[in-house]
């Protein structure tokens, strides 16, 4: 009789007790709130990545990938919150999805241990790995996106914009004077004529900034937006009969939302993009398989292929991806977050891996180190089609002026280190 | 003519475009404070509420599907039917007056008599409700919204000014029929308040309820009543952003362009909003075009809420507020 409690209390533990051997992803997203409509595709996707590798794969390395996601609402003392309430869980990376919210991580995230992905957002000069040891920014920047955007228009002008004349329509915001800097360095190396336009949140009412850019007939407008303030720009810019082709948004302005609402109006605008975009990848049908078919899609399964969607899908893959490589170089499946950290800095993503993958060109190839956390820095062009309501790829993922950005990073990182009392690694 | 002069014309027409789609936002405020003394926090998101679920009846959207489907487990999300605009604005302004009814027998009537500051309290709550049901109710997806009012240069006037002035104007028909709609929206509310007899019960209850109660007049009948007609205007302000921006969260956040012209024309005058609104659209406009550039932009916002100040030190009522006599 006492053998027979003990198996069944023991048994009833094993069943009761957490699933020791998970490998945890919280996914710090934003399903609620003024910016939800940005937040769904990309947790959507980055939940189904995750649950395809379990589903299809078995997991990664044969250990089950389990995400936590807590709802921050775009808010960053939730934001905050969110990452203590999850950090106990074994947490192997974060992905803050703010840029507030990864200012106020990056000292805490260091301190425990733990490292963070922020593509597309966050610190610019934490690719430099020598000050930023646990955050991530590869494959691109906000500063390789400006730069980006300068070298397309270098591209359409046979490599000559002198006395073209370019306004920056932006979030007055710190996420929106990112670019700045970047862009005001490239007006001199390059002679074409910067004007700032800076835009109060939310933008829901931009008149002014809209009929000076009228008045002063720039060359070329770069949208660097977020939430309504896209909708609002892409309409303003048709209500003027900007040539939407001389439009061109960063990659937070350039979702499938951002012009839709403005109707055939919006036809031809571009975005910048380190992503691919479309579900023209086999690794889709697999999703939809594996993940949709039964049932398991975080979402409805009807943002497979959309831009925020991919960019989620695309998150997971280089989290799975580098959890691998943790793996690999520290010869356990079960890995920890300083692991993870490791395998990150040792992440090389090639073109055959991609194709392997199912996401042949799904973005460029890159590797990371010890001194660069951000990657080479290529992004690519997206145009919309209105009429078929679809982004596509009209460059492909080209290099950006990494001398300009390269000083920059130093600089800003130097700042940090002297700042926050850091020793320089990586010697 | 300089150059710099025309441009401030230009922007000075635009200024009091968006001042009549601020003013349309600060009348719903004004209809509940005027009759009830409360000041509705919730009318930003009743805007948002009201386009919201316009959208989701034009689309013949199922309310709650994602909830439904949940617990269920379908995959319907649309009923497979579009119902045209007019029908749709019709049905919602059904959904309103439900709405307002719902907000008077649960919130409202619980809590007469008390503070002012706990009735204030009460819409931030209804507020937060309003959301989330709005979201769990319609979806937090950006909606498109075309009820087919006309949008971007009127043409028209850009030939005419060019004519005159060797420079063509911006106007936005969309900022056009705004227009019109508020100037028939104020002249319906003027005339409903004056020449019928639920609009002068609703000017008694606004001056005394005791008094109002003592000669048969149904406080809650004339609450609901308030509620529904600031609920109509929220939907129209609600048609109105939602044209230009698409319909989405951030709608509800256009209140806070409301504030600044009820502080200038007075949270108890439908011409102060009106007034107000073109005050302080076209004081940011021109603030913006004359003085923005020297300070790096961006003064909108905050220009609003100091042009109001000024205003408020020499009138704390208000413009065409009613001066309060407080007698010992």
């Amino acid at each position: 009789m006492k053998l027979k409690l003990t198996t069944l209390a023991l048994g009833a533990l094993m069943m009761a007790g957490p699933a020791m051997a998970d490998l945890v992803f919280p996914d710090l997203s934003y399903r609620t709130g003024p910016y939800a409509a940005g937040g769904i595709p990309f947790s959507d996707g980055y939940n189904d990545y995750f649950t395809l590798i379990n589903e299809r794969d078995g997991g990664i390395g044969g250990v089950k990938a389990r995400v936590v996601e807590c709802e921050t609402g775009y808010n960053t003392e939730k934001g905050v919150e969110c990452y203590e309430s999850t950090k106990g869980e074994g947490a192997l990376v974060y992905q803050p999805l703010s840029t507030g919210i990864t200012y106020q991580l990056i000292p805490k995230a260091t301190a425990d241990g733990i490292p963070m992905h922020t593509m597309g957002y966050g610190r610019t000069s934490a690719a430099n790995g020598k000050v930023f040891s646990n955050v991530f920014n590869y494959p691109a920047n906000y500063w390789d996106g400006a730069s980006g955007v300068v070298n397309y228009l270098l591209e359409e002008n046979a490599g000559d914009i002198k006395g073209k004349k370019l306004a920056l329509v932006y979030h007055n915001s710190a996420y929106g004077k990112e670019p700045i800097r970047t862009l005001e360095e490239l007006s001199k190396k390059h002679g074409f004529e910067l004007s700032l336009l800076p835009v109060d949140h939310p933008g829901q009412e931009q008149k002014s900034q809209w009929l000076q850019i009228r008045r002063d007939r720039p060359d070329y407008v770069v949208m660097w937006g977020w939430g309504v303030m896209n909708q609002v720009g892409v309409q303003e810019a048709a209500n003027i009969r900007f040539p939407m082709e001389n439009f061109i948004g960063v990659w937070w302005s350039g979702a499938e939302h951002d012009v839709i609402p403005a109707g055939a109006k919006a036809d031809g605008y571009k975005a910048i993009t380190f992503h691919n975009v479309g579900r023209d990848f086999p690794v889709f049908d697999d999703v939809q398989t594996y993940v949709v078919d039964k049932g398991l899609a975080a979402g409805a399964g009807d943002q497979i292929g959309n831009v925020l969607y991919n960019r989620g899908f695309y998150a997971a893959m280089l989290a799975v991806e580098a959890a691998k490589k943790a793996q690999e170089i520290h010869g356990v499946a079960d890995i920890d977050a300083g692991m993870m950290r490791d395998g990150m800095e040792a992440l090389e993503i090639t073109q055959e891996l991609m194709t392997e993958l199912g996401m042949p060109s799904f973005g460029p190839s890159f590797s990371v180190s010890c001194e660069n956390h951000g990657g080479p820095g290529l992004v690519g062009m997206t145009q919309w089609d209105a009429d078929t309501q679809t982004w596509s790829m009209i460059s492909g993922f080209n290099p950006t002026d990494v001398d300009v950005i390269g000083a920059l990073v130093a600089e800003d990182s130097a700042s940090y280190a002297a700042e926050a009392n850091i020793e320089e690694r990586c010697n | 003519m300089s150059d710099q002069l025309i441009f401030a014309m230009e922007v000075t027409l635009n200024g009091l475009m968006a001042g009549v789609l601020y003013a349309l936002v600060a009348l719903g405020f004004v209809l509940i404070y005027k009759a009830s003394g409360i000041f509705n926090y919730a009318q930003g998101v009743m805007a948002l509420f009201a386009a919201m679920t316009l959208v989701g009846i034009m689309n013949g959207q199922v309310p709650f599907s994602h909830l439904i489907n949940a617990m269920f487990g379908g995959h319907t999300t649309h009923f497979g039917w579009t119902v045209p605009s007019l029908v749709a604005i019709l049905m919602t302004v059904g959904v309103m007056v439900v709405l307002a009814w719902l907000v008077q027998v649960l919130v409202m009537k619980h809590l007469v008599g008390q503070e002012p500051i706990i009735l204030f309290m009460a819409t931030i709550g209804l507020a937060y409700f309003l959301e989330g049901v709005a979201d769990l109710m319609w979806g937090s997806e950006i909606k498109t919204l075309d009820v087919g009012l006309p949008q971007g240069i009127n043409l028209w006037i850009d030939e005419t000014t060019f004519g005159i002035f060797g420079y063509g104007f911006f106007i936005d028909n969309l900022d056009i029929v705004a227009t019109v709609i508020a100037a028939l929206l104020v002249t319906g509310l003027v005339l409903f308040s004056q020449y019928t007899k639920q609009g002068r019960a609703m000017r008694a209850v606004a001056d005394d309820h005791q008094a109002a109660l003592s000669v048969g007049i149904s406080l809650n009948f004339i609450w609901v009543l308030v509620w529904s007609v600031a609920g109509f205007v929220a939907l129209v302000a609600g048609i109105m952003w939602g044209t230009k921006s698409g319909v989405q969260f951030s709608l509800s956040l256009i209140a806070l362009k409301a504030l600044p012209v009820l502080m200038l024309g007075g949270f108890t005058s439908i011409p102060g909003a009106i007034v107000g609104g073109l005050i302080i659209g076209v004081g940011e406009k021109l603030f913006e075009f004359l003085i923005g550039p020297m300070v790096g932009g961006a003064t909108e916002n905050w220009f609003a809420y100091v042009l109001a100040l000024i205003f408020l030190v020499f009138r704390p009522q208000g413009l065409f507020g009613e001066k309060i006599i407080e007698r010992v």
